[in-house]
């Protein structure tokens, strides 16, 4: 945000983690912001506006969440130092907005607390009334607004309940205040005052006092969420659960989004022989239909996949089973040297990379964010289906190994898993050999469970598919014509050779051939080395690629993801297949993900290191891979 | 819970306590970052604390209930916290 953004007066939303701001800025701003049910959600700040009737519009921020302005991670230092207009040039917040979850006054008081002793001008928004009225929450509004000294507000986030008073509240508080706070807090050399173990213990005392004073000491227990921990968090059960969650989602994103993907895949081919029909004969319809149609139509078939996962992934965050995840897995991250909060970054990886690496801001030690930053790329992301999935049906017969189980899904998972214990080792020889230290302390909250808001999941998903399609539209279209355009052309000479292909002529053919002795070794030929070029755009790209150029040297027969294994079960041997297979469990064919890394290292060293440590693992996989199944006569 | 039957009678440290001992926290001293964690999590003098689930493995780490919360730390730095009967 630039300075001149700041210097208008703004708003500021602040709280314990989960506490629900995010939902709030949503509610007040429509914004489509990442909600989930555990803390640590947000790590940036977001900005937005809030439009009233009337032309009046105010600027809001959304801040991560935290418990002390004493910041211990990275997202939590966000919040500091826009608090405390540390780092950033500009003004702080004009109003702060604390939130407390309702459920939770008893811990999440102690931040409203702190923040008026600094002196903020505030209001209190309690949250979650609807779960804390469940939980037979009485409390007096009008003595807790005397006793701290501000006013209350009562509110549903989700519901969009109560937020009119708020919003009121916010513009009047908003358009009278002069700019209060910047003198108080000169950027240098500042520390915190009254942050003390003393102080802290006040406050606590001091909630104690005020929660009795407004009959709100004790809330009934959440029966539900102890039901449910019962057989989530137990020793045998716990863990047997957390496997069999994990196998569920990633056999099923295989066996269950073929349904939809046929569809695609038929529309897909009418279009395509709509187009046939058509245009003419020549190089327009050449352009269209093996470079865009089989470029992008063989990519675009595997959004179902896509947001299948995103979709499970989204009902494990929002549901509260996240952060008990985590708790399961200490023992298992511990003995890589990391800890359990490590876990929640590389089960959102799963989904994308990138979320996961910026998640890795809430991990408190930097040798330890920098190690979940590192292993994050080998978690399995969405954009490795289309692979997965293409080669898994060329070459892996789809027998029935055991009840439920088939061997492509069986395959899958082992792929997931083959990323997942890669990571952990790798973790493991990080922490030993470069970033020695002592074990890290994990403190996590285990929020109380919540039913999965339908809006929360389908935003996630629309969000994800709008991402996808954006992508296909102009990357792999963009791709598909500029290799159609390098595959068809120069056209063979007068003389040639008939009985050499006419693509070898081609730039694409040159190109792919330049490059093919480097690649030879793991088994790949001179089409997936222009794959991999392209791959480097985004992972699903090499899919597209693979289309266009076998489409254009058969003649349109690549249309579609079925026509297309077909044409690599004709033209690859397994051992081929599998090595390429292997090869993307490992190697780091995404560009977006170094650029993120080098954003949230500050340095070009992490995304050199994560580079070339990934294609050089990939390599030698791929290598040993290649070589075992000719060796066992694939 | 049970809590209240298996309170240990002399004070004893959270992280040596088993799923279902609680009591009264006497005391919290270690490290000075550690402490300010713990107290700024809510884990002080006079709560009410509660071992309600012990992980797998060898039951580290533990999810403890206090202040209305439920909080997951690991054995080692419960040890900070002392707890007391009544
Ligand atoms: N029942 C109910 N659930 C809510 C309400 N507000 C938020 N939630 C849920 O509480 C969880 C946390 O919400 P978020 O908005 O992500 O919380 P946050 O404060 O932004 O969290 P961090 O970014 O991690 O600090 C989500 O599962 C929400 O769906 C509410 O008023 N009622
Ligand atoms: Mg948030």
């Amino acid at each position: 945000m630039s300075v001149s953004e700041l210097s208008q007066p703004y708003v500021a939303l602040v709280g314990s983690p989960n506490s629900g701001k995010t939902s709030l800025f949503n509610a007040l701003t429509g914004g489509r912001q990442r909600v989930g049910n555990y803390p640590g959600v947000t790590v940036e700040r977001k900005e937005g506006s809030i439009e009233r009737p009337g032309g009046h519009r105010l600027k809001i921020l959304d801040l991560p969440g935290t418990y002390t302005l004493d910041a211990n991670t990275l997202d939590e230092a966000v919040t500091r130092d826009v608090l405390l207009t540390r780092k950033i040039e500009g003004a702080p917040p004009d109003l702060l907005v604390a939130v407390a979850d309702a459920t939770n006054l008893e811990r999440s008081l102690s931040l409203v607390l702190e923040l008026k002793d600094l002196g903020f001008p505030m209001v209190l928004v309690l949250n979650m009334m609807d779960l804390a009225r469940n939980r037979g929450l009485e409390i007096d509004l009008e003595v807790l607004a005397r006793e701290l000294g501000i006013p209350v507000f009562p509110v549903v986030a989700v519901k969009k309940e109560g937020l009119d008073p708020l919003l009121e509240e916010m513009l009047r508080r908003v358009g009278e205040r002069p700019r209060p706070l910047v003198q108080a807090f000169p950027e240098s050399a500042w520390t915190l005052p009254r942050h003390g173990a003393e102080e802290v213990r006040a406050r606590f005392r001091e909630i104690d006092r005020i929660l009795k004073l407004a009959n709100a000491a004790h809330l009934k227990p959440a029966r539900w969420t102890d039901r449910i921990d019962r057989a989530v968090l137990h020793p045998l059960w716990g863990s047997l659960l957390l496997v069999a969650i994990l196998t569920f989602v990633f056999q099923s994103i295989f066996n269950w989004a073929s349904y939809p993907m046929d569809l695609i895949e038929r529309g897909i081919g009418l279009i395509s022989e709509g187009l046939r029909a058509l245009l003419p004969q020549g190089w327009l319809q050449n352009l269209l239909v093996d470079g865009v149609l089989a470029g992008v139509g063989s990519v675009v078939v595997f959004l179902p996949q896509i947001l299948m996962i995103f979709f499970f992934i989204l009902l494990l965050e929002d549901s509260g089973y996240m952060a008990r995840a985590a708790f399961l897995m200490d023992r298992q991250m511990g003995r890589v040297g990391l800890h359990g909060r490590a876990f929640i970054p590389l089960l959102s990886s799963f989904a994308c990379a990138i979320p996961g690496i910026m998640a890795a801001r809430t991990i408190e030690n930097p040798r330890d964010r920098l190690t979940t930053i590192l292993i994050s790329p080998l978690m399995a992301c969405s954009a490795r289906l289309p692979v997965y999935t293409l080669l898994i049906s060329a070459f892996i017969p789809n027998r029935v190994v055991w009840g439920p189980f088939r061997l492509q899904g069986l395959v899958m998972l082992g792929l997931y898993a083959l990323g997942l214990v890669t990571g952990l080792i790798v973790a493991w020889v990080f922490k030993k050999a470069v970033f020695r230290g002592p074990t890290p302390t994990f403190l996590l909250e285990l929020p109380t469970y919540k039913w999965p808001s339908l809006r929360n999941v389908l935003i996630g998903m629309w969000e994800r598919a709008r991402l996808f399609l954006r992508r296909a539209g102009t990357v792999i279209l963009a791709v598909s014509v500029v290799i159609w355009f390098l595959s068809s052309y120069p056209k063979p000479p007068a003389d040639a050779d008939p009985g050499r292909p006419a693509i070898t002529y081609s730039l694409a053919g040159r190109i792919g051939h330049a490059i093919e002795p480097a690649i030879r070794p793991i088994g790949f030929d001179w089409s997936i080395g222009i794959g991999l070029l392209t791959g480097m755009a985004a992972r699903e790209v090499i899919v597209g690629t693979l289309a266009t150029v076998y489409s254009v040297e058969d003649g349109g027969a690549a249309v579609g993801e079925d026509a297309l294994g077909r044409i690599l079960q004709r033209r690859w041997s397994l051992a081929t297949g599998l090595s390429l297979l292997v090869y993307f469990v490992f190697a780091m064919q995404c560009f977006s993900t170094l650029a993120v890394v080098r954003r949230e290292t500050n340095s070009w060293k992490w995304p050199a290191v994560l580079f070339l440590y990934l294609t050089g693992l990939a390599y030698l996989a791929s290598f040993l891979t290649y070589r075992l199944a000719l060796y066992l006569g694939a | 819970m049970t809590g209240r039957e298996t309170l240990p009678d002399q004070p004893l440290p959270l992280g040596q306590m088993r799923k279902g001992q609680g009591g009264y926290i006497c005391r919290i001293e270690g490290p000075d970052a550690t402490v300010r964690r713990l107290l700024e999590m809510g884990m002080v003098e006079e709560a009410y604390v509660e071992i309600v689930h012990e992980a797998p493995f060898g039951g580290d780490p533990v999810a403890v209930r206090v202040r209305g919360g439920l909080l997951a730390l690991r054995r080692q730095e419960a040890s900070c916290v002392t707890v007391r009967k009544a």
